[in-house]
């Protein structure tokens, strides 16, 4: 009867959001009274594997496929399935993310469970199953009750902070028969970009807008997010223009990214773009127009030209670090 | 080739909600009701551009909702697009809603379905791949570059970290972002014309809702701003450690 949860890798490592979904499963394990069984797809070593055990998976199931290092949704649903299966599971988590949005809604559709995409806290067991989540971008929130007997959760990343524990998780090799279904998406080339942190998962995120008044001065922006060790975003007349490109855009249209911190450089802070960042957790707001609709759902505001704020305020960052070492 | 686009009524990015009804309901008076941006912008001039370059025959477009959602969908088609399906319920829930299109899309046999990557309103993003389960094919999502070539897509898609391109055989379902094409605007001609195509309803069979939403709550007001001088760069950078705890 346990919990299953989709664990993702890169590189031979467990995603720190991944970790974060294996503790979320935990804390419902154990308000069913029931344990964890967390599965991982593709290679990865044992040692790795075993780490689960600290944030409270008692088992991992492994199914060692080398295809499926690359995301195959229709054999990631077969893989869930036969291990939710195995275990009798009748609650299954992923996370709210590309992966995650890819396999979680077709789990839903074959095994007619309830799915809430997104989730923002435990379920509440006291009404039913009812889980909280982010709805019109960011500006209400509803409490979602799964009514159906077998339960789809995909978990937001970056909701719940990570406790470490003692533990080891024991592992299981999983075989599971695929189909050529499964693996009907053929992947033809992989285009990464260097040196940069995916925005989606950064917890720092320094964003410019309009106020940078040109693409040759966004070596600024990139100097205050290597000292904070952040990603870099974009509002939308940015990358509209081509100043910087359009993997960056968040908002509306764009990306929606939830930092710890979103510092926004020179952007007035239009509906559209609140929509991709109202899920930050601290917004600081950096415009020389003290009447910018931005600063009204920031937590911190300076007021003031952009080009000569971000040298003092990366200078700001260099001299914490030293003093902070 | 036939396609069908999956259409969603949501309320304008700047309506601000307000709930009612003891915060069961939101409260739908005054708020102004559009297509679903990734739906009308990408999903939707995507299949058009596939029209006229002479690769897809018929562009059906179709939405769950009751007759309420009519002025949206004929929005849709004075873009473009054969005859819209109106599924006739109300559906809150992703998985009754893909049932309802999965069941219809049934009976006609498309080769292509595309959406949006989610919709604005409820943000699951859920019904694209749905779909794609209840009708047995592939699915890729977070698409930004869509071409088609006889029975293969050739699809890009976002990646953690940068994109990907994926190739897999028709019918499939993809949801679209940003890049799969550029936003139009509809022209009279479109908006006349789009009085003369066939708008059909459609009754659904029982499907069943696995999902219900019990209440809404609105987040809270932020706490007030503190403002930084632009000459202490320093004090922000304490606060942000020792206050917010971020750095």
């Amino acid at each position: 009867m346990s919990v299953i949860v989709l664990v993702e890798h890169t590189e031979g490592n467990i995603k720190k959001k991944s970790l974060e979904a294996v503790q979320y499963a935990a804390g419902i394990a154990q308000k069913t009274g029931t344990t964890v069984s967390a599965v991982v797809l593709g290679t990865l070593a044992d040692s790795e594997m075993e780490n689960l055990g600290q944030y409270g998976a008692q088992k991992v199931l492994h199914v060692a496929d080398a295809r499926l290092d690359e995301l195959h949704a229709r054999a990631y649903t077969s893989a869930l399935i036969a291990a939710a299966q195995k275990e009798g599971s009748k609650i299954i988590i992923a996370l709210h993310d590309i992966n995650g949005r890819a396999v979680a809604p077709r789990l839903s559709a074959k095994l007619k469970a309830g799915l809430v995409a997104g989730a923002l806290s435990y379920p509440d067991l006291d009404k039913g199953f009812v889980i909280k989540k982010a709805v019109f971008s960011g500006k209400a929130f509803a409490f979602v009750n799964i009514t159906s007997d077998v339960k789809v959760i995909t978990l937001m990343p970056n909701t719940f902070q990570l406790n470490k524990g003692e533990g080891k998780a024991t592992i299981e090799k999983l075989d599971v028969n695929f189909g050529d279904k499964d693996f009907g998406v053929k992947v033809k080339e992989v285009n990464l970009i260097k040196g940069e942190i995916p925005l989606a998962d950064a917890q720092l995120v320094v964003s410019g807008g309009r106020g940078m008044k040109g693409p040759e001065n966004w070596g600024l922006i990139e100097d205050l997010a290597k000292e904070l060790g952040a990603g870099t975003a974009c509002s939308r007349p940015v990358a509209d223009a081509h100043w910087r490109p359009h993997h960056e855009h968040v908002g509306q249209t764009g990306g929606t990214v939830r930092p710890n911190l979103y510092i926004a450089v020179g952007i007035s802070g239009a509906i559209q773009h609140l929509a991709g960042v109202n899920g930050s957790k601290t917004i600081v707001v950096i415009n020389k127009d003290p009447e910018a609709p931005f600063f009204k759902a920031a937590n911190y505001g300076v007021v003031g030209d952009a080009l000569e704020i971000l040298p003092r305020l990366t200078e700001a960052v260099k001299n914490f670090k030293q003093n902070h070492k | 080739m036939k396609i069908l686009v999956c259409i969603s009524q949501v309320p304008d990015t700047s309506t601000k909600i307000v709930l009612k009804d003891n915060n069961t309901a939101i409260n739908n008076q005054g708020v102004t009701f559009v297509i679903n941006p990734y739906d009308e912008w990408y999903a939707l001039v995507r299949a058009l551009e596939l029209k006229e370059a002479g690769i897809a025959s018929d562009i059906h477009l179709v939405t769950v909702g009751k007759a309420d959602t009519e002025p949206v969908i004929r929005k849709a088609l004075a873009l473009g697009g054969d005859e819209a399906i109106r599924i006739d319920a109300d559906s809150h829930d992703p998985y009754e809603t893909a049932n309802y299109i999965a069941e219809y899309a049934k009976t006609v046999g498309y080769d292509l379905i595309l959406c949006g990557k989610e919709s604005i309103d409820y943000n699951n993003g859920a019904v694209g791949a749905m779909l794609a389960e209840l009708l047995d094919t592939d699915y890729i999502g977070f698409a930004s570059d869509i071409q088609i070539e006889g029975n293969t897509a050739t699809v890009k898609r976002e990646i953690e970290g940068g994109e990907e391109t994926d190739t897999c055989s028709l019918p499939v379902v993809i949801a679209c972002q940003k890049g799969v094409a550029e936003a139009r605007i509809p022209n009279m001609r479109g908006i006349m014309a789009a009085r003369t195509r066939p708008l059909k309803v459609v009754t659904p069979g029982t499907v069943g809702s696995v999902t219900e939403i019990l209440s809404y709550e609105l987040p809270p007001a932020k706490a007030g701003i503190k403002m930084v001088s632009a000459d202490n760069m320093d004090e922000l950078v304490e606060l942000l450690h020792a206050e917010a705890k971020v750095i």
